[in-house]
């Protein structure tokens, strides 16, 4: 649990055992050391981990794993800290585990079209180190610049291009990871399967509570051709809604399919000025992928169906400068609504997209409900949701009132049939909303399945999962209509 | 004919507990000469069926295990959509949850991906008799560990699969194939160099004499591509591809052992006697072969490729490859997560657990 705030019992054990295994520049202890790894992109938790351990070498990270294992000192993993739930968010009384040294690309596979890396390497850097020979690392999680693959693995991380190209987990297909007590074990490889269950499927989006990944083995896709994109405006949500569903539907599986309501479309423009027409409700971005012909044959086809559904107006990149620069809005949406207020609250629910006009219209009246303003970002072609929260943390009450707002959202979203995280994780931050979504049986599974790999409770502990009795807390001051959830166990 | 029979199957499962009695749990019987043999008491599901769910612009079914797979790829082809990994069926009577529960991808895997790559959310009975949901209806979800993707391929001995939910696609709008007359080697080097530039392919079969190569996608794509590769074109490609997907190409009418080795798709020819087949553009080779296991499985394993014993031969030894000591100890601590009593499909996939 979290509120175990405890320190670490015998911090000069452990350094004097880490001296062993590492140089001295790569053990942290003292505060100012300490204070960058205080949290991870969600910065409204911070906590000092109690040591920060900068390993370079897969044996040293077994031997600290080991030694953490043998003290019972519990070990929280991390990557470039851009994960949003904060699920890198450091123990007190545990080790920082950074793998920010490991920035090898180990194997560049043109015949079998893989790539073997350590887990600090950059998601960008993958998709640069191949573009000489025409391939690219598809996922494509707006942190690419910085976010690292390892943390992508843990956190079975998206991107705008996720439709078509799949997330993380249909994207790698071998790991290297070491299980708490220092067991290096190999999942996958250059095959296209392994034997026995698919820990490698299991390993994505497990938030660093089953084992430290070392080592990923990624799959490299050649260039498409052509990429071009069509941007259309909506005078209303509906409409655009409409037209996604209308576009699958015709059988077109999109490169990228991306929605902004008009607040967040107006942040951009300002932003970077991507040429959004400003007074649309609603813009929708469509990428379409391919050889050269195709693309334009289906870029008619897309032109015909958006105006069908009511655009007020469809606009093709008129070259490889417009397209970027149509994108780079979208990119960009998240610090252009960040400039809109002091702070700003991200959520990450998926819903069936069929959902998606009622979902807003929902959300717009609990923001009037809080008095708080949101953007609503939207993956639209898989139908995840990013409303952006806009508050004041210097405001008395507001980051609570934000909370409980976006609280509010993320169970709208499991009612209309979706869940809570599509691609930030459950983290620190949504431990709540998972006694929502799962039932006591289902979170007694996913303990039982942790405790398979990790009996001791020593990896990544209170993230991703919570406890029954937080349930049981949380359901006594949460009743949802007259239900009281988890009636079974006893309250606090 | 559709019905739910969760309550009942869960009562079964909680008899089970009780008594200690093993399950044998029995879709529609089409694979099971697939996995090891099992004995216990049969569990059958093929009454559980029926389509729940299905939304064709949302790209997701949900239906109940029992449901016969050709029932669901009917549905889907009114609606131009299929099922992605292409599953074989190996008989009329294969259901939607022996598919899963088998995790066999027919010759789309490479290209469009595997049966775990689609699977989108689960319902389950554990080897408590507990009632499960993992996952969605949705395309992106996070929330928990990824039980439903480890569902897939477990051979029922984690859980009893109730309901699943897929994500599909939309059929392609045209497919062609074409034959190339041509060398074991000079087939992987042309695969090799059709797959680093952007090739709509969603199929290659390589015989010994002849590659075959699908291209799937709109009319322009494929035709354009046609131009660009050669070849001679297939007049009956699809009855090709269902007959290699289904095992019905005479190379598989045979009852020697039939090994499946999985291997990096670049791998050169195998060094190994007997007959054989390569699938899945060079990463699946079927090899008809009396030798020694340790002898097939030492080769490949010096590839980096593993080796199923997939039909035929003896059914109580080690069908699949065996695991490392870490590998297998972790197996059996996830088995005692889901199923602590032993009592679902014992021994169908490692002899241990």
């Amino acid at each position: 649990m979290l509120t175990a705030q405890t320190a670490l019992l015998d911090k000069q054990a452990l350094l004097a055992a880490l001296s062993e295994i590492l140089p001295a520049q790569s053990v942290l202890e003292r505060d100012e050391d300490l204070r960058p790894y205080e949290c991870d992109g969600l910065t409204a938790y911070r906590a000092l981990p109690g040591v920060v351990c900068l390993p370079e070498t897969v044996a040293q990270v077994q031997k600290i794993l080991r030694l953490c294992h043998s003290m019972h000192i519990p070990v929280v993993a991390r990557g470039a800290g851009t994960g949003l739930s904060g699920g890198a968010l450091p123990l007190p009384d545990g080790v920082l585990l950074s793998l920010a040294k490991f920035t090898r690309t180990l194997e560049i596979d043109l015949h079998n079209r893989v790539a073997r890396v350590e887990p600090g390497v950059r998601n960008l850097a993958i998709s640069q180190a191949v573009a000489p020979y025409g391939l690219y690392y598809a996922p494509d999680p707006s942190s690419q610049i910085a976010c690292t693959i390892g943390g992508n693995v843990a956190e079975n991380s998206g991107g705008v291009h996720c439709l078509k190209y799949g997330l993380t987990v249909h994207n790698v297909v071998g790991l290297k990871i070491l299980t708490m007590d220092g067991e290096l074990l190999e999942l996958g490889g250059k095959t296209l399967d392994a034997p026995g269950y698919d820990l490698l499927a299991l390993l994505h989006g497990s938030e660093g509570l089953l084992g430290v990944i070392v080592e990923v083995t990624v799959k490299l896709l050649p260039k498409p051709e052509r990429a071009q994109v069509v941007l259309a405006a909506f005078s209303d949500v509906a409409s655009a809604g409409e037209a996604v569903a209308a576009i699958i539907a015709a059988g077109i599986i999109p490169a990228g399919l991306e929605m902004m309501d008009r607040l967040a479309t107006r942040a951009a423009e300002d932003f970077v000025h991507a040429g959004y027409p400003a007074d649309a409700a609603a813009l929708l971005l469509c990428e379409l992928d391919g050889v050269n012909e195709e693309v334009s044959e289906r870029i008619f086809e897309v032109r015909q169906l958006l105006l069908k559904a009511g655009a007020t107006e469809v606009r093709t990149a008129k070259d490889e400068i417009e397209r970027l620069k149509f994108w780079a809005g979208r990119k960009a949406a998240f610090p252009a609504v960040g400039r809109l207020a002091p702070d700003y609250y991200c959520m990450d629910g998926t819903i069936p997209r069929a959902r998606l006009s009622e979902v807003l219209t929902r959300i717009a009246g609990l923001s009037e409900t809080y008095n708080l303003p949101v953007a609503n970002v939207f993956h639209a072609g898989d139908g995840n949701l990013h409303p952006l929260i806009l508050y004041d943390a210097n405001k008395p009450g507001e980051l609570a009132r934000a909370e409980e707002f976006g609280g509010e959202i993320l169970e709208l979203c499991v009612a209309v049939g979706g869940t809570i995280t599509g691609e930030h994780g459950v983290g620190v931050e949504k431990l709540n909303q998972m006694c929502v979504q799962f039932n006591s049986t289902e979170l007694a599974q996913f303990h039982a399945l942790k405790d398979a790999f990790d009996p001791k409770h020593l990896l990544n502990p209170g993230k991703a999962v919570p406890t029954l009795h937080r349930c049981a807390e949380f359901g006594a001051l949460h009743v949802h209509k007259g239900r009281l959830p988890f009636p079974e166990l006893e309250r606090f | 004919m559709d019905a739910d029979c969760g309550t009942q199957l869960q009562a079964t499962v909680q008899e089970a507990v009780a008594t200690k009695t093993v399950l044998r749990i029995q879709g529609g019987g089409s694979k099971n000469f697939y996995g090891r043999v099992s004995s216990g008491k049969p569990l059958e599901l093929h009454k559980h069926r029926g389509i729940l769910n299905y939304q064709p612009s949302e790209l997701i079914i949900t239906a109940r295990s029992g449901t016969p797979l050709a029932e669901i790829e009917t549905a889907l082809a009114e609606h131009g959509q299929m099922l992605p990994f292409e599953p074989p069926h190996f008989g009329p009577s294969a259901t939607l949850g022996g598919t899963i529960a088998c995790g066999i991808s027919g010759p789309r895997r490479p290209y469009t991906g595997a049966v775990r790559d689609f699977v989108l959310g689960i319902k389950i009975i554990n080897g408590k008799g507990e009632l499960l949901k993992f996952g969605g209806e949705v395309m992106k979800n996070v929330a928990g560990f990824d039980v439903s993707r480890l569902m897939v391929g477990s051979l029922g001995t984690l859980g009893i699969l109730l309901d699943i939910s897929l994500k599909i696609l939309p059929k392609p709008q045209s497919e062609l194939t074409l034959a190339f007359q041509t060398s074991p080697r000079q087939a992987i080097t042309l695969l090799t160099d059709w797959n680093s530039c952007p090739v709509p392919l969603s199929a290659a079969c390589y015989d010994g004499e002849q590659l075959r190569v699908r291209l799937s996608g709109s009319d322009t794509e494929v035709r354009v591509t046609r131009q660009k590769i050669g070849g001679t074109e297939e007049p009956d490609g699809s009855t090709f591809w269902e007959r290699m997907r289904e095992h019905r190409h005479d190379f598989f009418n045979d009852t020697a052992p039939l090994w499946r080795l999985s291997v990096p798709p670049a791998t050169a020819p195998l060094n190994l006697p007997g007959q054989w087949i390569m699938d899945w553009g060079g990463a699946q080779r079927w090899l008809k072969n009396p030798l020694p296991a340790e002898v097939i499985r030492e080769t490949v394993v010096r590839l980096g490729g593993h080796a199923t014993l997939f039909r035929n031969g003896p059914r109580n030894g080690q069908v699949f490859h065996p695991l490392p000591p870490a590998l297998l100890i972790l197996h059996k601590r996830l088995k005692s997560a889901f199923d602590p009593h032993g009592i679902l499909n014992r021994g169908r996939l490692y002899a241990e657990f």
